[in-house]
């Protein structure tokens, strides 16, 4: 008995897996074939429009977005930075590594932040969600980049489809809580006035919860950065192959400049994208009367 | 021989002061705008067993106690006349925020009706229901609820801006709304920089800008420091002279809405215990509840000479035209020291003295609308008892000593 009931597990559950990639494999390669051509089409046009801005301009932009959101003292920061990884010979797979990162961020966000919206929406979506976001969370990320590169080869399109699987969770579980957390008699207030639900959800819930929606714009792209360090070793290209060649041919130079380029880039993206999240409407200095919303009673009942 | 008048110039004089309230009181006799009718609200799944238990008299904590269910509001019933301010009041959790909700059906009742206009509100679809609420219904909560993302003059405009107003016709219509409230300087700041009360005003604001025919407030000034909270019930009363709208009050201060009420509904336990003027409530409140609640309010701030005048046959009237003899020797016959002498058209002409056999012009009348604390000089100092009349002239009856004395004596002191 405990050997039938070990077998149908042990052998079981990996069986189904198994026939499910080959099922795929077998039956689904028209739709992979479109999403590759997708995916590759979209991460190539940021890849080749990043790769083939000369430093100066990519660098440049970079510096005043630093200067623009974060201040002076950061533009420099970002200028030397920059300015190092030119140095060091980097700039390309740096360069490579911005245009992944910017690609599969935008991919999570598109397909998470809608999810994130009909998970604080309806209890199922929220319910399907979470199962599914603990799912993408702790699973090991090496365990889906096998059927990735079954899927897709390798490249590219499987870093980044294994990427975005990997990053998009904040983007999801921030955005549904964002959401969720919208004042009470924000919502009341809005449907007093006669919102309709897309209305309610465009004019009142997502300019509310955009502060929480950027904490995860930033998370995503953090964890983005990430994985696709990691895919390089199916060939996703960038800093990560750097870091690879490092490893394999015990180049502890290479491997620590290529890391220190990875720490720097992340540096400079944190930073700036979480200048985003933070929103101030009017004057500061008025602080006190801007968070009125503590009197309330929390609305009916 | 007839009677000798006394001048006019006396009773002239009371007219002025009962033009505003006369005004308020006309229009709030108004036709019927909302119906409510049985209306329930209970916070279950399947509400059935806790309408049973309901319906069998229990109370609150009883259907909680026993189905672990939570009731909101328990067969409510009543009307909301065109123009008036009608305040619903009770302690926290008497299910008042409840009841507000369920007019305009951010909370879905559970069973009963409320017409609007003659139209079941609670039998509209959705999309039915937010027509209404764009053209008919305005809320202003007790928390603001302003937008932090829009300046003040975006935020008065969001009504009109869901409903599809353009952009230039709802920003004229919001700062027209915003001047009223007398905001039109800040029009372009973010609701952080505005203090509480500024805060308020916009909410007032947006709540106006689409000129709802019906307005709910909720709470809508007890967030406030009381300074600004009587600042606002100023405004609020202005804004209603200026033009007067149906205006559903909920409150839990009782000076609050014995300030601006026309008529108020108490309520306890999700239930309706009583209905009535300020006045009548003060003067006759339906049990220990609801005159525990008003105990700290004044009644001499709330009640008017109409309230405690009284033209029963301890009165002695004179009729105009009476043979003065006659007169002078019924009040000599009836023990007592004045008669009042009251016109063909009913109005009043003057207090006949037996001491003095004559009509003297004084004690002079009072206007009906007068609030009682104006009047505790004129009615301890008037040899007799002060006679009341109306807007028109027209005798109401006496205010005595004892009634005003009687009034104020809440009966139940601390030391009593």
């Amino acid at each position: 008995m405990d050997e039938l009931w070990n077998g149908l597990l042990a052998g079981g559950v990996g069986r189904w897996a198994d026939r499910l990639v080959n099922l795929i494999l077998d039956h689904g390669q028209p739709t992979l074939d479109v999403i590759a051509a997708v995916v590759d089409g979209f991460g190539a046009a940021i890849d080749n429009t990043l790769i083939g801005l000369p430093p100066w301009a990519l660098g440049g932009a970079l510096t005043a977005l630093a200067l623009w959101r974060v201040g002076k003292g950061f533009a420099l920061f970002a200028l030397l930075s920059l300015a190092g990884i030119h140095a060091m010979g980097l700039w390309e797979p740096m360069a490579s590594t911005l245009g992944l990162v910017v690609a599969s961020t935008t991919l999570s966000l598109l397909i998470g932040v809608p999810l994130g919206i009909a998970m604080a929406r309806s209890r199922l979506a929220d319910g399907v969600g979470a199962t599914l976001l603990d799912f993408m969370q702790t699973m090991p990320a090496f365990v889906y980049l096998i059927p990735a590169v079954m899927f897709f080869g390798l490249g590219r399109v499987p870093g980044i489809l294994a990427t975005v699987i990997f990053a998009m969770p904040p983007a999801v579980r921030l955005t549904a809580l964002g959401i969720r957390q919208v004042p009470a008699e924000l919502v009341e207030a809005g449907r007093a006035f006669g919102c309709k639900d897309h209305q309610l959800l465009l004019k009142v819930q997502l300019p509310n919860a955009l502060p929480s929606i950027m904490a995860g714009v930033n998370q995503t792209m953090m964890m983005a950065l990430s994985m696709i360090v990691v895919a390089s070793m199916i060939g996703a290209g960038g800093l990560g192959n750097v870091v690879l060649q490092g490893i394999q041919r015990l180049d502890i130079g290479l491997g620590f400049e290529s890391g220190l380029a990875v720490v720097l880039l992340a540096i400079l993206l944190d930073r700036i994208t979480q200048s985003f999240g933070v929103q101030s409407f009017g004057a500061r200095g008025f602080g006190p009367h801007g968070v009125d919303r503590g009197a309330s009673k929390g609305g009916a009942q | 021989m007839t009677l000798i008048l006394p001048s006019d110039a006396a009773l002239s004089a009371v007219g002025a002061d009962t033009a505003r309230s006369g005004a308020r009181v006309g229009e709030a006799r108004g036709a019927v705008r909302m119906e409510v009718r049985n209306l329930c609200k209970v916070f279950a799944d399947d509400p059935r067993p806790a309408l049973a238990l309901l319906r069998d008299g229990a109370g609150k904590a009883e259907v909680l106690a026993r189905l672990n269910v939570n009731v909101g509001v328990v067969d409510a019933s009543f009307d909301i006349r065109a123009g008036e301010i009608f305040v619903i009041m009770g302690l926290s959790g008497s299910g008042k925020s409840t009841m507000v909700r369920l007019l305009n059906r951010l909370i879905e009742p559970t069973a009963g009706s409320i017409q609007l206009d003659g139209r079941d509100l609670t039998a509209l679809s959705k999309n039915e229901l937010v027509e209404v609420l764009r053209r008919d219904l305005s809320m202003v909560f007790q928390s603001f609820a302003l937008l932090p993302n829009r300046t003040a003059l975006d935020n008065a405009a969001f009504g009109l801006e869901v409903a599809g107003v353009g952009r230039d016709a709802r920003r004229d219509a919001a700062m027209r709304a915003l001047d009223k409230v007398g905001l039109s300087a800040y029009a372009h700041r973010y609701p952080r920089e505005l203090s509480g009360g500024m805060q308020q005003r916009v909410g007032l604001a947006r709540a106006l800008a689409k000129n709802p025919s019906i307005l709910l407030m909720d709470e809508a000034f007890s967030a406030l420091d009381p300074l600004i909270r009587t600042d606002m019930q100023n405004e609020l009363l202005r804004l209603q002279r200026e033009q007067a709208r149906t205006i559903v009050f909920i409150s839990h201060d009782a000076d609050e809405a014995m300030r601006i009420a026309d008529r108020i509904a108490v309520m306890e336990e999700g239930r309706i215990v009583q209905i009535g003027t300020p006045a009548e409530i003060i003067t006759n409140p339906a049990d220990e509840y609801v005159r525990a609640f008003f105990r700290g309010v004044d009644p001499s701030r709330v009640l008017r000479a109409r309230d405690l005048a009284r033209c029963d046959d301890r009165v002695t009237l004179v009729e105009e035209g009476e043979d003065p003899i006659a007169a002078l020797r019924r009040l000599a016959e009836r023990g007592v020291g004045y008669g009042y002498v009251r016109g063909r058209d009913g109005r009043f002409l003057g207090v006949l003295s037996r001491a003095e056999g004559t009509i003297l012009n004084r004690p002079e009348p009072v206007a009906a609308d007068a609030p009682l604390h104006s009047l505790l000089r004129r009615v301890a100092t008037a040899p007799c008892p002060v006679p009341v009349v109306d807007g028109g002239g027209r005798f109401l009856g006496v205010l005595t000593r004892a009634a005003l004395l009687e009034t104020l004596d809440r009966g139940d002191d601390p030391r009593g």
